[in-house]
């Protein structure tokens, strides 16, 4: 086990080698962020001085070479537009991506799974066609049109919830305080439609295949109540597949907030970077997928060590 | 009374193509201690008459007529949670595919017990699990403690048959349904479990109904025989009447493919042609098309007659 785990550090080390050299290639080719830093009356003089304080008058060995030397000190190097070192800018608005991911994602699986058992159990019923029909809206309707209407509805139209904004904060989150919650009702399910319909359907995929599976039949034969022969013979069995998929939606998540946090004014990580890329920050945008690359990591390695506890086929 | 008694059970499956009748009037019986075999070739409805017993048919099937008595109660008439009652307790059975039949996501051990804990209120986990391990003892199975935490991937397929036998004998039931239980192993595997389940079903005193394709299985084993042929029994009668005096063509036809030690033929005997498809049945007698007797009085389904001391649908036989 201790050997697989360091295994996978070294490997994850690489992937992230390589997307800090493929990020840092692409900014350097991207253009001159000292044009757009300096205001448009500035002296060629004013210019070759920020560059130089910037580390951007050097060719692109040299720089790489002086970001590793960073790396190994645990620096990243400091955002051009903020002046503060870009991991601390990076983490200041991770908590709020975060947290509105992790929400989402909990609320599609709290619903996701179980209205996909319903829907798989009596495909012909009326609330299954209902479910599966909803569902189809949930994967087909964009983020930004589901966002709008809620915010036509609850805000415009009925008052009942702030339209942006984070809310009252209290340990690095906001789903601790009422004005807090109020704040982050829109986004998440907003984030959170399309990994729900999308769970959804895969839940009913999976559980209509387990439920054709002789080992069914015969726990049923053997007088096993019916409740436990979906909600834990079958339903263990579809969790194999969910489970990755769940993993890497997370990332995704996480990585494309982007649209939510436009729409609802959120203080996050996804407006963070669309920022940062406008200003050519390239230190931000370095942090930014490093630390992005890093959760995707993560994550597999999680789904990995729950893969062993869900199939015993697999032994890491 | 006979502890079984199924009376002109008809199961049919509505599909898009038309209604498939996989069982079609099928009548039967078994006494306590008994051993039935149904023969017949695949799809001929053998699985479906086990299934029906249990009330394991899926939509779009549906038990369309007919009377399964079983102890006093007419089986079809009960709900499922009733039969859920039964199954594994009273009835229960084994199926064809040992490499399928064991959930593979859960201990063998949690799988055997469950038997138990679902129908026994009141028994401790303990004795549930100490009763496991005596089956698994008796069913032959080597380090029983040890296979109890085992999953099933890391058992043989004579082995997760084992299992799957035990299983079916935990709750000392009065009727087994075995289909094909020794179809999907290999041949020196496929006589220990026979013998096994022929020994514990009269160790038990339970009755068994062994579903097979294989004549030469029932010949050994059995007491009782009904031959299936496309839904509908054309023969059943005691074994030796059956086995050694065949009435109806189509089990003699099955009697002449076996191969026989004194025998110099060079090439087996097999019946011509194929069983209908269930959705194009002929008018009249099914097995008329291959059939070296029929005639034109074979273009009516033929009466049922008592011959011999048995059961046998056929205008041919006198």
């Amino acid at each position: 086990m201790l050997k697989y785990i360091l295994n996978r550090l070294f490997h994850s080390a690489i992937v992230m080698f390589v997307i800090s050299f493929i990020v840092f290639f692409i900014m350097f080719k991207a253009g001159d962020p000292v044009q757009l830093l300096l205001p448009p009356d500035a002296t060629q003089q004013d210019v070759i001085e920020m560059r130089h304080a910037l580390g951007i008058d050097q060719s692109f060995i040299k720089q790489y070479e002086a970001f590793l030397r960073n790396v190994a000190k645990g620096n990243l190097g400091n955002s051009f537009v903020y002046g503060q070192p870009a991991l601390d800018v990076v983490f200041e608005r991770l908590p709020a991506t975060l947290e509105l991911s992790v929400l989402a994602m909990i609320f599609s699986i709290i619903f996701g799974v179980p209205l996909g058992i319903i829907a798989s159990i009596r495909p012909k019923a009326w609330y299954s066609k209902a479910i599966m029909f909803l569902s189809l809206s949930g994967i087909s309707v964009p983020v930004f049109w589901t966002g709008m209407v809620l915010v036509l509805v609850f805000s415009v139209l009925l008052g009942w919830l702030p339209s942006s904004g984070r809310g009252e904060v209290y340990l690095f989150t906001s789903a601790f305080t009422w004005d807090g919650i109020k704040h982050l009702i829109m986004p998440v399910l907003t984030l959170s439609f399309f990994q729900l319909a999308l769970i959804l359907r895969l839940t009913r995929t999976g559980m209509m295949e387990v439920m054709m599976q002789d080992y069914i039949k015969l726990a049923t034969a053997k007088g096993v109540p019916r409740r436990v022969v979906v909600y834990y013979h079958a339903l263990k069995n579809s969790l194999i597949p969910l489970i990755t998929v769940i993993g890497i939606q997370f990332g995704q998540l996480v990585a494309f907030t982007i649209v939510t946090e436009t729409i609802f004014a959120w203080p996050g990580t996804g407006k963070l970077i669309i920022d940062s890329i406008q200003n050519l920050d390239r230190p931000i945008v370095v942090a930014y997928l490093l630390i992005i690359s890093f959760i995707f990591v993560a994550i597999n390695f999680i789904v990995d060590v729950l893969y062993t506890f869900v199939d015993p086929r697999v032994r890491v | 009374m006979a502890l079984l008694e199924v009376k002109n059970l008809k199961t049919y499956f509505f599909t898009r193509n038309g209604v498939v009748k996989s069982v079609d009037g099928t009548s039967f019986s078994i006494e306590k201690g008994e051993i039935l075999g149904i023969v017949g070739e695949s799809g001929a409805g053998k699985s479906i008459t086990g299934f029906s017993i249990l009330g394991l048919i899926d939509p779009p099937g549906e038990i369309v007529e007919g009377e399964i008595n079983f102890d006093g109660r007419d089986l079809v008439k009960l709900s499922q949670e009733e039969l859920q009652k039964i199954r594994g307790d009273e009835i229960s059975m084994i199926f064809q595919d040992p490499q399928t039949s064991l959930n593979p996501v859960i201990t063998i051990g949690e799988q055997l017990m469950e038997a138990i804990l679902y129908h026994k209120k009141g028994v401790s986990k303990k004795d549930a699990y100490n009763t496991c391990v005596e089956i698994l003892k008796t069913v032959g199975l080597p380090a029983a403690q040890k296979r109890m935490k085992s999953y099933p991937h890391q058992l043989s397929g004579g082995m997760k048959q084992r299992v799957v036998i035990a299983m079916a004998l935990l709750n000392n039931p009065k009727l087994l349904i075995a289909d094909e239980p020794t179809t999907a192993l290999d041949v020196t595997i496929q006589a220990q479990i026979l013998y096994l389940m022929k020994k514990l079903s009269k160790e038990f005193h339970s009755a068994l109904i062994l579903i097979t394709h294989d004549i030469a299985v029932v010949s050994q084993l059995c007491d009782k025989i009904a031959v299936m042929y496309a839904g509908r029994i054309v023969e059943y009668g005691k074994k030796e009447d059956v086995i050694f005096n065949p009435l109806h063509p189509y089990t003699k036809g099955l009697i002449e493919c076996l191969p026989k030690l004194n025998d110099d033929k060079k090439r087996l005997y097999q019946i011509p042609g194929i069983m209908p498809s269930l959705l194009g049945l002929p008018k009249g007698c099914y097995f008329k098309d291959r059939c070296e007797f029929a005639d034109e009085q074979c273009d009516v389904y033929p009466p049922q007659q008592e011959i011999d001391k048995r059961i046998v649908f056929c205008h041919k036989v006198k």
